[in-house]
This record gives C-alpha cells, structure tokens and sequence, in this order.
C-alpha cells in the first residue's frame, strides 16, 4: 500500500481485494467478547472532521479502538477552524504533536492530498468535498461482495444526486475497476459533464437503470451543497427518481438496496424500501467498522515511499 | 535438503499424541471439556487430524477451532520490514470458558508465535487449561515457553530451516530439514 489513502483512483484492483479481504478478518473481531486487538498499540490517530458525519466518524473511532490505537476526534465546531485557522495551519499543528495517522473529512475537493503533501503522519480521507469517499466504496464493494461473491458482471445502478456526491465517484471508480456494469441515473441538472469517460452508461430513466439490477444504490439529495435550482421541488423529484417498492420489482428478484447515509426518507427512497427485505443499508454499517479496521491496518506498515 | 519425516511417521506420531492427550485427561469430565484450536496455517489441518484420531479412539468429537495470530505479533509496526502480513480469519465456533484447550502448531521454535496465540485465545475467554502440541520442536527458545506434547525433537542449528509439508494444503506429508 502507499503511504497514504486518498482516494479509489490510486488503488489497483489488487489493493482493493486485499483490503476487501482483511476486512473479512477484521470482521470477526466484532464479534468477540473483547472486541479488541493489540495491534495499533501506541499508534496515535488523530480523526479531523472539518463536516458534520455520524456514521464514518463513529466507524473510524470505533475501529481505530478496536485495534488499539490512541484516538482522538476534532470536530470543527470546537477547533480553531472558527477563530481563523487555515487548513494547513490546523494540519501543522497537529502533525507538531507526531500523530501517526490523520483521518481528515473536509468541503474541499483535494484536501486530503493537500495534507498528504505536507504531513509525515499517514492521512486517509474520509470524504473531501465533492471528490471521493474511498472507505466508504470499499465498504459498499465489501457489503455488495458478502451478496453477490464477486462484482464482476453485475448491474449496479447509481441513482440520485450524482453531481454533488463524493461516494458515486468513488464507487464507480471501485465498481469499474472490478468490472460491474455500472449505470447512473438523476436528473439532467445533477448529471456531471462527460460521466460517460468513467466508463459508466448514463440515463434519466429510473426504469431502464433499474431494469435486471443486481444493486440499487440511492444517493441523497445534497441540498447543502447546492447553489441553485436543480429541480423544482423534493415531492416532483421523488415522483421521478424516488425508489418506489414499483420501481423495484424491474430490478432482479435477489436484488439489494443500498444507501450510505444519512438518508432523508420519502425523497431519495421510500420508508418501506429502506426497511424492506432487499435493504442491506443497516449491514453497511456494520461492515463500515471492518473495512475501516483494514485500511488503518494496512497503511501502519511499512510503505513504498518509506 | 533431507527428509526428518514421512507420511507414514506423521500419521503414527499424530496417532500417539492423541493417545497421550487422551492419557493426561483421564477423567471423563476432562475429555468432554477438550478443545483444539489450530494456528493458522499449518497448525489447523494437524488440529483437525488429533480430532479425527480422538474421534477413532473413544468416538468423542472434539471442537476445533482455526487461529490467526497477525494481529498480535509482537514484530508489526516495530520496525517495518516490507508490507502487513495478511491477516487471515480467526473461527472459533465454541466458546472457550473453562475449555481445557490444546493449542496446535506445526513448528516450535522461538516461541513467540505461542505467545501471541496464548494472547489471542485469552481475549475470546477464560479456559480452564491450555497445553501446547507441535508436531516439531526444533529448539532455539526466546520466550519460557515449553510444549506438552511433541512430534518430534529435532535439534537444528539457526542457519537451518524446517518445512513442514501437509496434504491439505502442500499436498503431501512430509517434514524438511534444509541447510
């Protein structure tokens, strides 16, 4: 592994499968009575989330825990960030207190490689801007692999807001380099210029993305990005691209559904597909925790650039 | 390169530990709180094996259990020495507490493998005894770590090296001494 993770499009198809497989590893750590390895002992990680997150600031502490590691959360809300600090200022600081890793979430396309370039400390990204999200495609391949045993050759249809989501990027990265046939689908408006380089087929059609699916990923509505008017409001854009228990039955009968949170419910997907038997949204979740464990696994070793 | 062990040997040695496991845990409670717990890789299909002996003998199935001690060796993250090992899955589908386990490797040697593995099973329970089997024990101790039952004691000197070959996986049996 390099020394950092910051994103899909530097990992081979090797890398992926072995993360994807030490995490199966990891997995039964959780289940243990003492749900916790020796490993990372005297290992300081240091999680900087510049953006609201629950469910990928709770997984990383409560990996990085379970592996031993010393662990401490900075939330934007109570850093120096409010009096004026500059991101890199804020990194400086941190990294002057030798932590061996940084787990940094921040609006801005690019900044973790931005840390990578200055920090010594090992920084994997936990979501930058609208770029990527890696651990949480791995989470997802990994969740998709217990399904389906393998990801080549299946259907996977991205539906939802493409244009401000860091997971579609990551995930199509992840998903073509494993060789699924991967659909996107939303509107018009939240359609990225030239997605068909990805090597993905775009449409606007929920029908025809959903048709045989083998997946179902829905994507929130990213309102808190948006400046302007994509579509004219949640209950039309429900109406054409909510999954609907209907819009499902296209799909394959052993489909699943996946989201990866927060999910705003009656927008992106309806209340009885969330709950229904084909969602695997909750087991994401859960296997956000083992992946996480993987990577931080992996990159404390020694690195290519060590 | 010469062989210290043929298929035939394994097969007669593996068929006298289980009889002396069977020997130290007399009473009948003893034998019904047995377990075998291998260390992956090679201690695991030789775990299997004494179970399948046991089995032969007094027609008791034995638990067995497969251990991955990566991730506590006392070697990660000290000074890098190249990529992660691979971590490999732990499946213990019993629960240890007050177990008397037989904890199984293939090779003995610097002891600190079953340091790690005594470290791990400690974090699933608390078993009522762990005695230690190995197939080889080729010496060189660096931990007090001492086997209760023994394949074989081959005194080797440190340039030398043991290959322990098992159908399952090597598809033979067979143990190597090189160098």
């Amino acid at each position: 592994m390099k020394k950092d993770l910051l994103g899909i499009a530097e990992l081979s198809s090797e890398e992926i499968l072995l993360v994807l497989d030490t995490a199966e590893a990891m997995r039964e750590i959780g289940q243990r009575p003492i749900k916790k390895v020796p490993t990372m002992r005297g290992k300081t990680v240091v999680n900087l989330f510049f953006e609201p997150s629950t469910r990928t600031r709770t997984s990383f502490e409560i990996a990085e825990k379970r592996l031993s590691a010393d662990t401490l959360s900075i939330a934007v809300a109570t850093s120096s960030v409010l009096k004026g600090e500059t991101l890199v200022d804020t990194a400086m600081n941190i990294e002057a207190m030798s932590p061996d890793m940084i787990v940094v979430r921040h609006a801005s396309s690019g900044a973790a490689h931005l840390l990578a370039r200055i920090c010594k400390s090992r920084i994997i990204n936990a979501g930058d801007g609208m770029h990527e999200h890696p651990t949480q495609a791995l989470l997802d391949a990994f969740t998709i692999r217990e399904h389906k045993k393998t990801i080549a050759g299946l259907k996977v249809a991205i539906v939802g807001d493409l244009l401000h989501s860091r997971v579609l990027r990551s995930n199509v990265l992840l998903l073509t380099k494993l060789g699924a046939d991967v659909w996107v689908c939303g509107p018009q408006t939240l359609v990225p210029a030239g997605m068909e380089q990805f090597g993905v087929r775009v449409t606007t059609s929920v029908d025809e993305a959903v048709a045989d699916a083998d997946v179902i990923m829905m994507l929130r509505i990213q309102q808190e990005r948006m400046q302007g008017a994509f579509f004219p409001s949640l209950r039309e854009y429900f109406n054409v691209f909510g999954m609907t228990a209907a819009r499902v039955a296209h799909a394959k009968p052993d489909v699943i559904i996946m989201h990866p949170g927060p999910m705003n419910r009656g927008v992106a997907i309806a209340s009885d597909v969330a709950d229904g038997p084909y969602s695997v949204i909750l087991e994401q979740v859960a296997n956000g925790v083992a992946v996480r464990m993987a990577v931080l696994y992996l990159l404390a070793g020694e690195s290519e650039g060590d | 390169m010469a062989v210290v062990m043929d298929a035939d040997r394994m097969g007669r040695t593996l068929t006298r530990i289980a009889h002396e496991i069977l020997e130290r845990n007399t009473a009948p409670a003893d034998v019904a709180d047995l377990a075998l717990v291998g260390i992956r890789t090679r201690g695991v299909p030789i775990a299997r094996r004494i179970a399948q002996v046991i089995h032969g003998i007094n027609g008791h199935e034995v638990p067995t259990g497969a251990l991955d001690i990566t991730l506590y060796r006392d070697d990660l993250m000290r000074h890098a020495v190249g990529p992660q090992p691979l971590v490999r899955k732990t499946e213990i589908p019993f629960s240890i507490d007050d177990k008397r386990i037989l904890l199984v490797d293939d090779v003995l040697y610097t002891g600190r493998t079953i340091r790690a593995a005594l470290d791990a099973l400690i974090d699933f329970g608390r078993p009522k005894a762990i005695q230690l089997v190995v197939l080889v024990d080729r010496g060189h101790r660096e931990l007090p770590i001492k086997a209760d039952y023994v394949g074989k004691n081959l005194p080797t000197s440190l340039a030398q090296s043991i290959q322990v070959h098992l159908l399952e996986i090597d598809g033979r049996d067979e143990v190597e001494i090189q160098g």
